[in-house]
């Protein structure tokens, strides 16, 4: 059981997922049925798999939203928000069961209040109104009571008899389980698979959908056409395990069904084309309800992340010995060598774009959940507010993906709770009363941004400066120097809260101080700006992949070290005469800037005699608009290194950030050229 | 590993090393590796007993200098110079001794208290003092030695 319960999880949330989303679409268009049809199909699904896996609870509510969904359909029930609440509660409480599910719970779970609310909505339904399935399965259960043998509706009996006009065989096969079987659906299951391989399923009793929840005794009947003859398909039948007995007879048609073709006489040869046509599609969508437990044959495989993460491992120490072997062709020089050197190294880095793009994980899964999150805030807050997402296909190493989700829940709430203003407000301020939300997210060079951007009231610099000096957090002093920008970044002070009503939604303080370390220990940085009236906007800098980078080398006396390209401008190679002091500070006017001087040799305390050379290499490295140029001996060259931590004994090292193995060997530190600059 | 189920066993499996003229012992569990010397990457901002850190096996590892770290003199790596690589706490940590080169089954009777007279600087780092014939074996505390608070106090010269 439990090889499918993996599956059942993923699928199950995979079709939660899509209801929510649905939802959401129809709350916008009430009006759009197939809206409808894609989230009864879902929650049908759902609850199939759950009623198989023994999820009576989880089976239950989803049934019960399931005939909710399906008044909507039939037009019995119209779609309002507090009907479209109730159901977004179903979704929740189905999550949390199948969340309880996946960390090994029961999936139990107290649902009667959702279920009444259901069934209130539920009721004052039309019970002739069933579902075109219902009907006729239950029809066909009467009709197969009476005679044995059940009814076809016209576009049966046309493909039944098309096929026996050319040769195929149909047949009723009544197949029989034990009664001690535990698993029937599996075994419904099987067997379907094989009648699948000897021909075409037109029609089967109960319906499939009722067999997957095991609602049938012992005994289900499939009509089947196939070129194979009757013991056959009975013999093939057989090998599945605890199956009773099979029946296989040939379908006799009845002059009174024969008959009812007679009135289209005339139009036959076009319909009989027709018929021929639909055939293989509607044994398709046969095929397809049978099959609803597998995944549709599309060209993806679930594959674990941590084989992936073994995978990139090795592939690391790859890289490794790659530099190892660029070096050792260099230093040999013979032609062979380094072609075929140079030929590897191409491979390799196709390798690696390949292996870094399977780690990639569209934004999206994250973004998912926000539509509703919002929503629901909404709501609590009563404030009207309009999500929009942009770029939910922007792609993300996985490491990276997995931990932005809480910061990013963090700055909306925050929008929503502290930036757009309540609808009163808005329209006094001559605004819409509906707040706009935009998430975006979009590719840049190395680096992938995420935008958070509101048309609420925006920030007051002097209001934060205020309240950092009454916290105590700035100094009056420091605090009348501060630009705009500036105060903004107060907000990420820990301790700092500038709700004047401490909410459950934000505004404990101690939010986004938590924020900014999440974003700056995945290498990232967040900024902000706003203004005051119109609104806040906070973006998020993140590095596309963690582990593999390209880095500048440099010597620092004996030592070598590395820089980061991303944040490398350019080198530069100055005059000594070129160097002016500024207080204690060396800089350089470097195109019309005063550029900083860092000379890497003291702030590493690198061993080594001082030498008085006439020019100096320097490395222009930037953070944000800052720059910095940062002494080095002499540049090396450019190369891709993977990432290595120091350790958690060495992990707060002052401006290094990691380390790596070089071609030789030898460790190199990364350094961090964010803690340069202040 | 804690440090009582160490000295409650009923025997011992330690790797003895040398410093100068005194022997030390840490138990097998916690050594991973013995290696020769090679080259170390100095890590700047460090406490001075961070001699750097190694390329070991692709996994980069701290390497500390038990000599620094004792107060003892420092010496120049020799022939017989070695790095045990040992574990504590998941995380590996290299520490350079001037010698390696034996394995001994220490009794549980054997061991002693630290004699009062050794209560030195380096009494923290000290688990147990084991008495074999002549030879005295003094049972490091890896946890104490690689106490992360005192590379903090030794940080800050940036």
């Amino acid at each position: 059981m439990s090889q499918y319960l993996e599956v059942f999880i993923e699928e199950s949330k995979e079709h939660l997922q899509s209801c929510s989303e649905q939802l959401l679409l129809l709350e916008k268009n009430p009006e759009d049925v197939s809206i409808v049809n894609n989230i009864f199909r879902s929650a049908h699904t759902l609850k199939g798999m759950s009623a198989t896996m023994g999820y009576e609870d989880l089976a239950n509510l989803t049934h019960k939203m399931e005939n909710v969904l399906d008044n909507i359909r039939n037009g019995n029930t119209s779609v309002s928000t507090e009907l479209l609440d109730v159901v977004f509660q179903a979704v929740d409480a189905l999550e949390a069961m199948v969340s309880s599910i996946e960390q090994g719970g029961s999936g139990q779970r107290d649902v009667t209040e959702i279920v009444g609310m259901l069934h209130r909505i539920e009721t004052g339904e039309d019970p002739a109104l069933r579902t075109e399935a219902e009907v006729s399965a239950s029809a066909a259960a009467e009709a197969e009571e009476d005679t044995g043998q059940y009814t076809y509706d016209d576009f049966e009996l046309t493909v039944l008899k098309q096929s026996k006009e050319q040769g195929y065989n149909c047949y009723e096969v009544t197949v029989s389980v034990r009664n001690d079987c535990l698993l029937k659906a599996v075994r419904v299951f099987m067997v379907f698979e094989i009648l699948e391989k000897c021909g075409e399923i037109i029609k089967s009793n109960p319906s499939v959908e009722l067999l997957e929840e095991e609602q049938f005794d012992n005994k289900f009947t499939v009509s089947l056409i196939s070129k194979d003859s009757a013991e056959d398909i009975k013999n093939k039948v057989l090998k599945v395990s605890e199956i009773e007995s099979v029946v296989c007879k040939s379908i006799q048609f009845s002059r009174e069904e024969t008959q009812n073709e007679v009135p289209g006489g005339k139009e036959e040869p076009e319909e009989q084309a027709q018929a021929v046509e639909i055939k293989p599609k509607a044994a398709e969508n046969e095929k397809k309800q049978g099959n609803t437990k597998k995944t549709a044959s599309s060209k993806t495989i679930r594959v674990n992340i941590e084989r992936l993460d073994v995978l990139m491992n090795l592939f690391e120490e790859l890289v490794i010995d790659r530099g190892r072997l660029e070096q050792i062709s260099r230093d040999l020089n013979n032609q062979e060598l380094n072609e075929t050197v140079e030929r590897m190294t191409r491979i390799s880095s196709d390798l690696q774009n390949i292996i870094l793009n399977m780690r990639m994980v569209p934004v999206d899964t994250v973004f998912n959940r926000f539509p509703k999150m919002v929503r629901q805030l909404a709501r609590d807050l009563n404030k009207k507010i309009n999500l929009e997402i942009i770029g939910a296909e922007t792609e993300l190493d996985r490491t990276v993906i997995d931990e932005i989700g809480d910061p990013l829940v963090h700055l909306l709430r925050n929008a929503l709770d502290h930036g757009i203003e309540t609808p009163e407000v808005r329209r006094g301020n001559g605004k819409e009363e509906e707040g706009h939300v935009t998430l975006k997210a979009y590719h840049s060079g190395n680096h992938v941004f995420i935008e958070i951007q509101d048309d609420g009231a925006g920030m007051n610099a002097e209001k934060l400066i205020r309240k950092a000096i009454s916290k105590g957090i700035l100094t009056e002093q420091a605090g009348a120097s501060l630009s705009p920008k500036q105060a903004y970044e107060l907000i990420f002070a820990s301790g700092f809260s500038t709700a004047e009503q401490i909410s459950d939604i934000s505004g404990r303080g101690v939010g986004l101080d938590v924020v900014r370390n999440t974003i700056e220990s995945l290498g990232g940085a967040v900024s902000i700006d706003s203004v005051e009236g119109s609104g806040s906007i906070f973006s998020i800098q993140l590095p596309l992949t963690l582990s593999i980078i390209s880095v500048m080398l440099v010597h620092i006396s004996e030592e070598k070290y590395a820089i980061p390209i991303s944040s490398i401008i350019e080198t530069a190679i100055v005059k000594r005469s070129e160097i002016l002091q500024a207080h204690n500070q060396k800089v350089i006017d470097f195109r019309g800037k005063v550029v900083p001087l860092v000379f890497l040799k003291d702030i590493f305390d690198v061993p080594g005699e001082e030498e008085e050379s006439e020019y100096f290499s320097l490395v222009i490295v930037r953070k944000g608009s800052k720059m910095a140029g940062l002494v080095v001996d002499q540049f090396i060259g450019q190369q891709e290194v993977v990432l290595k931590p120091l350790g958690s004994y060495l992990n707060s090292v002052f401006a290094i950030s990691g380390a790596t193995i070089l071609g030789d060997g030898q460790v190199a530190l990364i350094v961090d050229c964010n803690a340069l600059i202040k | 590993m804690s440090e009582e189920s160490v000295l409650n066993a009923e025997a011992v499996k330690v790797i003895v090393f040398q410093h100068g003229d005194k022997e030390y012992a840490l138990p097998v569990q916690e050594v991973k590796s013995i290696e020769k010397v090679q080259h170390i990457t100095r890590v700047p901002g460090t406490a001075a007993f961070v001699k750097g850190v190694i390329n070991l096996r692709g996994v980069v590892t701290p390497i500390i200098d038990l000599r620094t770290r004792f107060n003892l003199d420092e010496e120049e790596f020799t022939e017989s110079t070695r790095m045990i690589i040992a574990f504590s706490n998941e995380e590996e940590v290299g520490l350079i001794v001037d010698a390696a080169n034996d394995v001994l089954d220490i009794k549980k009777e054997w061991f002693g208290p630290q004699p009062e007279v050794v209560g030195t600087i380096e009494a923290d780092f000290i688990q147990g003092i084991a008495k074999l014939d002549k030879r005295l074996l003094i049972l490091l505390n890896l946890e104490n030695i690689l106490n992360p608070e005192d590379l903090k106090d030794n940080q800050g010269k940036s």
